[in-house]
C-alpha cells in the first residue's frame, strides 16, 4: 500500500533578500513496511525533505499525497491532525518533557488526540513495556540513561500506531553500543510491520535500512536498495 | 462540547504542572497580582466603609427634618448676600410655632463654641447646641444615661446639660457622667443625660457625639457669640412623605413672619439632609475615583510584570512548544495552555491578595471605617482572572504562532 507519494516537490525560502532553493525537484514513493534511509551532506535538503515528509511544512510547489490524501494544500490545523495520528517522530535530542515521568511523556500524543485518561495510561504503559522500559515507567528523563530516553521517545512515537516512524539522527547523541541497541529496536519495530524513515549522515547507520535515498543540492542523486544490509546482533528489548 | 471540557481539563493539568515545575517564578508572578488586588480590594472596602459611615451619620440628622436658617448650608449663592440677611430671633420662632400646623415638632436652635472642663480634664472647641425640650423630638437620639432636659428646665433656662457620647468619654472615661457638675466656659452645668453614639466621626463638628445640649436661654444669658447670633428653627415633618408639604407650609409661614412681599425673594433658607448628602457625594466621588485610579495603577503594573514573565516562560519553552506542535498540538491548544497557565497563577495570586486584604481591613477598622462585602470578593476574583487572561494573551499568542521546525531547532 502506498503511504507517501511525492511528485516534483520544491521548497524555496526567503532569507532576507536572498532566495534559498532547499529542494528543487524531488519525486519519490514510499510504501507500507518499507525501511528507508535518507542521506546527504549539509545543504542537500535532507532536513527540509524530512520536514515535508513529517507534515511540519508544506512544499512551495509540487504534489504530496499521504495515504492518497493531498497534504500540500492543508491548513495548519489539518497538518497537526495528520502529525498527531499518522506520524511518530524520533529526534536526535530526544525532546522529552523534563519535568514529567515516562508515562506522561508517552501519553502526550494521545492527549492531543482526545483519548480518555484511563485508555491513555494503559496504552502508554504498554508502549513502554514494548520498548523494554516496563520497570522505568515513573522515572523522569533525568533519571534515565541516554539510550533509555530514546526508548521513551520511541515508545511515544509508537503509541498512536502511526503510518510512519520518522527518525532524525536517532543515534546522534548516543555512544556506539547504545546506538546499536536503538538500531536493534528499530529493526524489531520494522519486523512488526511498521514503516520507518531514517534521516542520517552516517553510512553505517543508513545501512541498517533496506533502501537509501541520497540527496544533493536539493535533488535526489541516487535511490538504491541496500546490498549488504547490517542486521544488529544485540537484542533490542528485554521482553 | 465535551472535547472542549476535556481540553480545558488537560490544559489545566498542563498549566498546574508548569507552575509546580517553576515554583519561584510562579510565586514572583503571583506577587504582582497579589499586591494589585490587595490594593484595589482595600480601597474598595475603605470607600464602602466611608459611604456607610457617612450614610449613618447623615441619617442621624433625620430625613424628615427641615432646618430654617438665615444661612444656606450648601449653595452657590454668594456668602455676603446671606450675611446681610436679618437674623432669625426667638420672636420669629414663637410666631412660627403659632402658625405652622403640619410639623410634628418645632424647636429653636442656636449655637456657641466653648471649652468644657471637669476636674483636670478639658475639651476645647466644643459645639454647644442650645434649644428647648422639644428639640429631642426633632432628632432620633437615644440615651445611654439619664434624659434630655425637661420643659421646666428649658423654660427656666436652668444650667443643665446633655452630653454627646464622645464628650462624655473624654470627660468621664469611666462613664459616670450623670449628675456631675461640669464647667462650660466659666459657668457650672449639671449633667442630666448622656447620648449613645449617634453619628459618624467623619462629620466632624456636626457629629452629635461631639456636641453638648443646653437650654437655649443659657446661651443667650452666658455666651454671647458673634458668629452664631441667629436662631435656626428645626422643623420635623409628621412623616418623610409629608416633608415637601411641610416645607411648602414653612416657607409660606416664614415669608409672612418676615413680612416679605410677593416680589421679594426669601431672606432665609430651608435646609435639608438631602443637601448634605448631595454635598458629601460630590466630595466622595472625587476621592473614590482618585483612589480607585491609583490602586488600579498598581494592578496595571502587576499585569505588566506577569506579561513579562510569561514572555520569558514562552521563550524558555520554545523547544517544548515545538515538540508539542510536532506531535499534534494545534495553535489553539498551545494558546489555551499558556492562557490557562497565566490565568491560574493570577487567580491564585488574586485569592491570596483578597484574603490578605480582608485581614488587613479588619485591622484597619480600628482607625478607619471599612466594610467587606460579597461584591468586592467577586470583584477581586474577576479582576485576577481578567488580568491573567489579558496579560497572558500576547505571550500565549507568540507561543501559538511559533513554527514547529524553527522551534525544534532552538538552542
Amino acid at each position: 500500500m502506498n503511504i507517501i507519494n511525492i511528485e516534483h516537490i520544491a521548497k524555496v525560502y526567503q532569507v532576507g533578500s536572498e532566495e534559498v532553493h532547499a529542494l528543487r525537484d524531488v519525486t519519490l514513493k514510499i510504501n507500507q513496511n518499507e525501511y528507508v534511509a535518507i542521506m546527504g551532506p549539509s545543504g542537500s535538503g535532507k532536513s527540509t525533505l524530512m520536514n515535508m515528509l513529517g507534515c511540519l511544512d508544506t512544499p512551495t510547489s509540487g504534489i504530496y499525497d499521504f495515504k492518497n490524501v493531498s497534504v500540500s494544500e492543508m491548513t495548519d490545523n489539518e497538518l497537526a491532525r495528520i502529525r498527531n495520528k499518522e506520524i511518530g517522530f524520533v529526534f536526535q535530542t530526544f525532546n522529552l518533557l523534563a519535568r514529567s515521568d515516562a508515562v506522561h511523556n508517552v501519553e502526550l500524543p494521545l492527549i492531543y488526540a482526545g483519548v480518555t485518561s484511563s485508555e491513555r495510561k494503559e496504552r502508554a504503559r504498554q508502549a513502554l513495556i514494548d520498548v523494554g522500559l516496563g520497570d522505568r515507567m515513573h522515572h523522569k528523563p533525568n533519571e534515565l540513561s541516554g539510550g533509555q530516553r530514546q526508548r521513551v521517545a520511541i515508545a511515544r512515537a509508537l503509541v498512536t500506531n502511526p503510518a510512519i516512524i520518522l527518525a532524525d539522527e536517532p543515534t546522534g547523541n548516543l555512544d556506539s553500543k547504545t546506538g546499536e541497541e536503538i538500531m536493534a529496536l528499530f529493526h524489531e519495530i520494522h519486523e512488526r510491520g511498521n514503516t520507518i524513515i531514517l534521516v542520517t549522515h552516517e553510512e553505517y547507520i543508513a545501512e541498517h535500512a533496506l533502501r537509501i535515498i541520497r540527496l544533493k543540492d536539493g535533488l535526489i542523486e541516487k535511490d538504491e536498495t541496500v546490498e549488504k544490509r547490517y542486521i544488529p546482533k544485540t537484542k533490542a528489548s528485554f521482553v | 462540547m465535551s472535547s472542549i471540557l476535556l481540553e480545558l481539563n488537560e490544559g489545566l493539568a498542563i498549566a498546574w504542572r508548569a507552575i509546580r515545575a517553576n515554583k519561584i517564578r510562579a510565586a514572583l508572578t503571583m506577587l504582582g497580582i497579589f499586591i494589585g488586588v490587595t490594593a484595589v480590594v482595600l480601597m474598595s472596602t475603605a470607600i464602602k466603609g466611608i459611604d456607610n459611615s457617612l450614610q449613618n451619620g447623615v441619617s442621624a440628622l433625620g430625613s424628615d427634618v427641615l432646618y430654617v436658617d438665615k444661612w444656606a448650608w450648601f449653595s452657590n449663592d454668594e456668602w455676603w448676600r446671606m450675611r446681610n440677611r436679618r437674623n432669625i430671633d426667638m420672636e420669629d420662632f414663637h410666631r412660627f410655632k403659632e402658625l405652622a400646623k403640619l410639623p410634628s415638632a418645632i424647636a429653636p436652635v442656636t449655637n456657641s463654641v466653648q471649652t468644657i472642663k471637669f476636674a483636670d480634664r478639658k475639651v476645647e472647641n466644643v459645639f454647644l447646641n442650645g434649644s428647648n425640650s422639644d428639640y429631642v423630638k426633632t432628632t432620633n437620639f437615644d440615651f445611654a444615661l439619664g434624659r434630655f432636659y425637661s420643659e421646666v428646665e428649658s423654660n427656666g433656662s436652668r444650667n443643665v446639660v446633655v452630653l454627646g457620647s464622645e464628650i462624655s468619654i473624654k470627660l468621664f472615661p469611666r462613664g459616670d457622667a450623670l449628675d456631675k457638675i461640669i464647667k462650660i466656659g466659666p459657668v457650672n452645668f449639671k449633667v442630666v443625660g448622656v447620648l449613645t453614639e449617634q453619628g459618624s466621626t467623619l462629620l466632624g463638628a456636626f457629629n452629635p457625639d461631639n456636641q453638648v445640649f443646653v437650654p437655649i436661654g443659657t446661651i443667650f444669658k452666658n455666651f454671647t457669640s458673634r458668629h452664631f447670633g441667629t436662631v435656626t428653627i428645626n422643623v420635623r415633618a409628621a412623616s418623610p412623605e409629608m416633608l415637601e408639604e411641610t416645607k411648602a407650609e414653612a416657607e409660606g409661614v416664614m415669608r409672612k413672619i418676615r413680612g416679605l412681599s410677593h416680589s421679594e425673594p426669601n431672606d432665609f433658607t430651608i435646609n435639608q439632609q438631602e443637601g448634605l448628602t448631595n454635598f458629601l457625594d460630590s466630595i466622595t466621588i472625587v476621592i473614590k475615583i482618585a483612589g480607585l485610579f491609583i490602586t488600579s495603577l498598581s494592578l496595571f503594573v502587576g499585569a505588566i510584570g506577569i506579561m513579562n514573565i510569561m514572555f520569558v516562560s514562552v521563550k524558555e519553552r520554545t523547544r517544548e512548544i515545538g515538540l508539542r506542535k510536532a506531535i499534534g498540538a494545534t495553535r489553539r491548544t498551545i494558546l489555551t495552555q499558556f492562557l490557562l497557565e497565566s490565568s491560574v497563577i493570577c487567580l491564585i495570586g488574586g485569592i491570596i491578595g483578597l484574603i490578605a486584604a480582608i485581614l488587613l481591613s479588619f485591622m484597619l477598622n480600628q482607625f478607619f471605617p471599612t466594610s467587606v462585602q460579597y461584591d468586592v470578593v467577586i470583584l477581586a476574583i474577576v479582576i485576577s482572572l481578567l488580568t491573567g487572561i489579558v496579560s497572558g494573551l500576547a505571550p500565549a499568542y507568540t507561543a501559538a504562532k511559533m513554527d514547529p521546525v524553527d522551534a525544534l531547532r532552538y538552542e
